[in-house]
């Protein structure tokens, strides 16, 4: 985890003096070849990888993997999803020999990744997404990916236990179903320990678009709402805004409580160290990793904030017995009755759809108690 | 309302307090490009002096702990580019447009580049003026929290309008914008003015970028302007060059900024891609309507490329 | 290009390669070690060639977008909407005639595309003709305006609801997809974009159209007392530039992504005017320039990774070009350049 006021991973880039200024800066890290025996491992990511969310999230794994002896970490960032991330791949491969690669944006898969690791069938490219399917995809791909939406679960309990307006809301980017996974998730948590609890969501359109992001917060926070979260991919403008207009918040992708120490509530955080540093070890062992990889908290694949001040006692025994619930595998998020907000029945009683149940991979739901539509 | 919610009645709300919370960048690159454009000259690389203002103001703010430093800064970091752009400009064979974009990637270039240590660190804040104490309802005190940068620009553009208009100083900035033989023959700095103008216009465009990094949204990262340095430089010419239309164009920019999420913070989520692109149709259309291939816009300055 | 215009061309580019190596020196990392792995990534190797080439494929078409309304004194700044709407057209083609042969799919697929592309940026120089609107704002709009319909027509009414949580339009099917040249890993779009801009050259340099373009460009008022068609050529023009990025499109959609979605709005357009504006607006010029600009791209990574230089370096270089080369115009003045658009129109400085 990055620690709370540290300037940037570029550690030798030190504060611009003045505005404009080229400020005396630190001389860069000389180029060290790699060993004949390291292994190199090749990161892309699609944003800037200090962005307190889903960059930050994947370059805290790329992180850990650099502290495992016999290892050169590559990485790049800000790569779009064209042709730029086959050429990234292909070119960290060709000069300087990388032989795993961890394209870390969704949409990197398909064709970009998929047409890349025909090309190099003796390399392994390890993408974040979960899309691998046996018989269709190369062999030497791999897809992994995990269930956060237990985590906002989990959020959504700690949210209502905390909200006075029973009113919640989430800025999203896009009406895709990962996205409605977890504002499903967070809804249903929040209506077990209260069913009057509604949550209102909004669609930016994007994945970074600050200010539309600061003016659906707003927006939220004019029509009641108290706790707010998100899915974009830097969450820093939502909870800031929140802190900023005294409600509280709940995290996402990383942890944000550095950005507000009152009102961040916990978090819904990918644990991408722990996945990237157990792929890593299995293949310097020489072993074959597996093709897919899904888990959620009790794989250790997510994980949650640490609960903030304003969390109640209540809330925290609570949320700590229904993660109890989640750590021994017994907990099932979907399960029938379930209506979404139109009034359609979606999971009949007596129906339940556990984490891996691929209906839940094409939700395109809310489920009732969350004010809004998909587009 | 006991449950402090507003319902449909938030949406005016939203849209208004999102009008004074957005239109502030619209308002400030407005005006400065409404004064360099007066004086005949087009910069279409506010965008970069914009997101160069927001970064070195941000940073700034952070070094010192200072956010009025950081909006002194900003302004500066825009007068540089600006001069800049004057001063290419001023050769001869030179394209003011063409200055404009490669001014825009330089300066979005640099902010990015010296931008990277700040996206972590948290920054202070310019202070707001609360001025919806009278009101019961935390949505208008929060609406009417006021960012006196706003206030500034609101005051600017009368005051530019009145300049420009009654002052020798603005007689001789429109006289250069109309026509530069004639201002040459009535003895007048052509090039002068106009680095004068588009140095001033910088600078606004600078402090119109410490805003988006020092007040709303309120951080530094690279996604922040998302385009709003060019949509400002349209906006000028939808407001046919009137600081005062400037100002009211600004405010209509940022509330239809905000009508998107306030709608679907009711309930309405249709189309917002559309609606988010719903100011550069009306600029478009507006621009259709108004202009004439016989003759200049109304209010144009004559020595401007743009409108020929 | 005449040797009078390619030098001052390098020297600008010799100044750029000093300021940008001055700046990196300010930020502690060596000048001349940068400039080694650039020429490493960008063409020190056949790998590299290949990445560089790939990534100036849609630069060149992107480019013409620019380069060709130049020719007549406009400013277009609409490749990227031209681009995107070229790929939407190409999709939609491919799924309606889905099951005719490829070649005739290919060849509706492109014309869809050009048709498109050149519909945008032919509506600007229309406007700029019929109704005086700007055609440089005009253009910047339509593409604002093109890509938030584009997105909402792949999340709505086109979206493959197998996309799930990449939102795009069905497939191309596979027949259709293009591969890569002969030889290498390049796709079709490098060939068909030198095509493009060799065929653009000669209509602009060896036919009675490019003359007459180039006399609306010198001197609209007395092309237009000759009685040449200036609404016409202009639109016509404007027309081309835009089919030539609504064929990147194209390329884009069915050589790299086999489908339309949000991924398609990449910059080419906007690097594109670059190109355009350092190749002088010479549509000849474009394709060595394009390769340049490819290789800066190509090598962007190999510098991320090496000295931990910020992806926004390529962003300062290539502003640090744009910048010199503009001032270099200015300064050298007597040579030919660069002209304002429209110059006719300042005889104060005819």
């Amino acid at each position: 985890m990055a620690a709370p006021h540290r300037l940037s991973r570029r550690t030798l880039l030190h504060t611009v003096s003045a505005a404009g200024a080229l400020g005396v800066l630190g001389s860069a890290l000389p180029w060290r070849p790699a060993l004949a025996k390291d292994l190199v491992v090749g990161f892309v990511y699609v944003g800037p990888r200090d962005d307190f969310g889903y960059n930050q999230a994947h370059a805290e794994g790329a992180a850990a993997v650099r502290a495992l002896p016999g290892v050169k970490v590559l990485e790049e960032e800000k790569v779009p999803e064209t042709v730029d991330v086959e050429k990234s791949m292909e070119s960290m491969i060709a000069l300087d020999g990388a032989r795993l690669l961890f394209p870390t944006s969704f949409g990197y898969f398909d064709p970009h990744v998929l047409k890349v690791a025909k090309k190099h069938s003796s390399l392994t490219f390890l993408h974040c997404g979960g899309l691998w399917t046996e018989g269709k995809h190369p062999a030497n791909v791999g897809s992994y990916f995990g269930y956060i939406d237990e985590a906002q679960y989990l959020s959504g309990i700690v949210a209502a236990h905390t909200s006075k307006t029973k009113k919640l809301g989430f800025v999203a980017a896009k009406p895709i179903p990962q996205v409605l996974r977890n504002i499903n998730s967070f809804t249903l948590g929040a209506r077990s320990v209260d069913p009057a609890v509604t949550t209102a969501v909004i669609f930016t359109g994007d994945w970074s678009m600050p200010v539309k992001e600061a003016e659906a917060a707003n927006s939220l926070i004019d029509q009641g709402v108290d706790v707010v979260t998100c899915h974009v991919d830097s969450p820093k403008v939502v909870v800031e805004t929140a802190e900023r207009r005294g409600i509280f918040c709940t995290g996402y992708h990383a942890s944000q409580a550095a950005l507000a120490p009152k009102g961040y509530l916990t978090g819904a955080e990918w644990n991408w160290a722990k996945v990237y540093t157990d792929y890593v070890t299995l293949v310097l062992a020489g072993k074959t990793v597996p093709n897919l990889v899904r888990g959620g908290l009790k794989e250790g694949v997510v994980k949650t904030s640490a609960y903030g001040p304003a969390v109640s006692d209540a809330a925290r025994a609570n949320a700590d017995a229904v993660k109890a619930q989640f750590m021994d595998g017994s907990f099932v998020i979907y399960k029938g009755p379930l209506k979404d907000n139109k009034g359609n029945t979606v999971i009949a009683a007596g129906e339940a759809q556990g984490q891996t149940d691929i209906a839940l991979e094409s939700m395109n739901y809310l489920v009732e108690g969350v004010t809004g539509s998909i587009g | 309302m006991d449950d402090g919610g507003l319902g449909w009645w938030g949406v005016p709300l939203a849209v208004l307090a999102g009008a004074i919370r957005v239109s502030t960048p619209f308002l400030f690159v407005s005006l400065g490009e409404c004064l360099t454009e007066k004086s005949g000259r087009i910069n279409l690389g506010l965008e970069g002096t914009l997101v160069m203002g927001a970064m070195s103001g941000y940073a700034v703010a952070y070094g010192t702990g200072n956010p009025w430093a950081g909006v002194l800064v900003a302004g500066l970091a825009g007068t540089v580019f600006g001069v800049l752009h004057a001063a290419i400009c001023s050769l001869e064979r030179v394209n003011d447009i063409a200055v404009g974009i490669a001014l825009m990637l330089l300066g979005t270039g640099l902010a990015f580049f010296l931008g990277k240590p700040f996206i972590q660190p948290q920054a202070p804040q310019l202070p707001s003026l609360a001025l919806g104490w009278w009101s019961d309802v935390p949505q208008v005190q929060s609406a009417l929290r006021i960012n006196a940068l706003f206030l500034a620009g609101l005051l600017l553009a009368p005051l530019l309008v009145w300049a420009l208009r009654c002052t020798r100083w603005g007689m001789v900035v429109r006289i250069v914008g109309e026509s530069a033989e004639a201002a040459r023959a009535m003895g007048y700095p052509v090039n002068a003015v106009r680095m004068a103008a588009t140095a001033t216009g910088g600078f606004l465009a600078g402090v119109g970028g410490s805003f988006l990094s020092l007040y709303y949204p309120g951080s530094w990262n690279e996604g922040l302007s998302s385009g709003q340095g060019i949509t400002a430089v349209a906006l000028v010419i939808f407001a046919r060059w009137d600081p005062m239309l400037c100002f009211y164009a600004a405010l209509l920019f940022g509330g239809a900024g905000a009508l998107g999420p306030a709608l679907q913070s009711v309930g309405v989520t249709q189309g917002y891609y559309l609606l988010n692109a719903a100011p550069y149709i009306l600029t478009l259309a507006i621009m259709i309507a108004t202009s004439s291939s016989r003759h200049r816009l109304a209010g144009a300055p004559a020595e401007l490329s743009v409108t020929r | 290009m005449p040797l009078d215009r390619v030098l001052p061309t390098l020297a600008a580019l010799a100044v750029s390669m000093v300021l940008f190596g001055l700046f990196v020196l300010a930020v502690g990392v060596d000048p001349l070690e940068t400039y080694a792995l650039m020429y490493t990534g960008a063409f020190g190797s056949w790998f590299s060639w290949q990445n560089t080439l790939t990534r100036a494929a849609p630069l060149i078409l992107t480019a013409l977008c620019t380069a060709l309304p130049a020719r007549l004194g406009l400013v277009v700044i609409g490749g990227e909407g031209a681009l995107v709407l070229g790929g939407l057209a190409a999709v939609a083609t491919a799924l309606a005639l889905d099951g005719l042969p490829p070649p005739v799919v290919y060849g509706a697929m492109g014309l869809a595309g050009m048709a498109a592309g050149g519909a945008l940026i032919g509506f600007a120089g229309a406007l700029r003709h019929g109704r005086g609107v700007n055609e440089t704002i005009a253009s910047l709009l339509l593409t604002y305006i093109a890509i938030a319909v584009m997105k909402q027509l792949v999340e709505g009414p086109m979206k493959d609801p197998a996309s799930l949580n990449k939102p795009s339009t069905a497939p191309v099917p596979d027949a259709y997809l293009v591969g890569t040249l002969p030889g290498m890993d390049v796709h079709w779009g490098l060939a068909l974009g030198v095509l493009f801009a060799l065929a653009a050259w000669v209509l602009m340099t060896r036919t009675t159209f490019g003359f007459a373009a180039r006399m609306v460009g010198g001197n609209p008022r007395a092309a237009r007392m000759a009685g040449l068609p200036v609404g016409t050529l202009l639109v016509v023009t404007c027309a081309l530039g835009g089919a030539a990025a609504g064929l990147a499109g194209v390329m884009e959609v069915a050589a790299v992504h086999g489908r339309a979605n949000a991924s398609m709005v990449a910059g080419y357009g906007f690097t594109g005017i670059l190109v355009a504006f350092l190749a002088r607006q010479n549509p000849l010029a474009v394709i060595p320039v394009a390769i340049l600009f490819g290789g800066i791209g190509a090598s962007g990574g190999l510098l991320q990774r090496r000295l931990d230089l910020p992806d926004a370096a390529v962003l300062v270089l290539q502003g640090i070009i744009f910048v010199t080369l503009l001032a270099g115009e200015g300064l050298q003045g007597r040579l030919p350049s660069l002209r304002r658009a429209p110059p006719a129109a300042r005889p104060q400085e005819a």
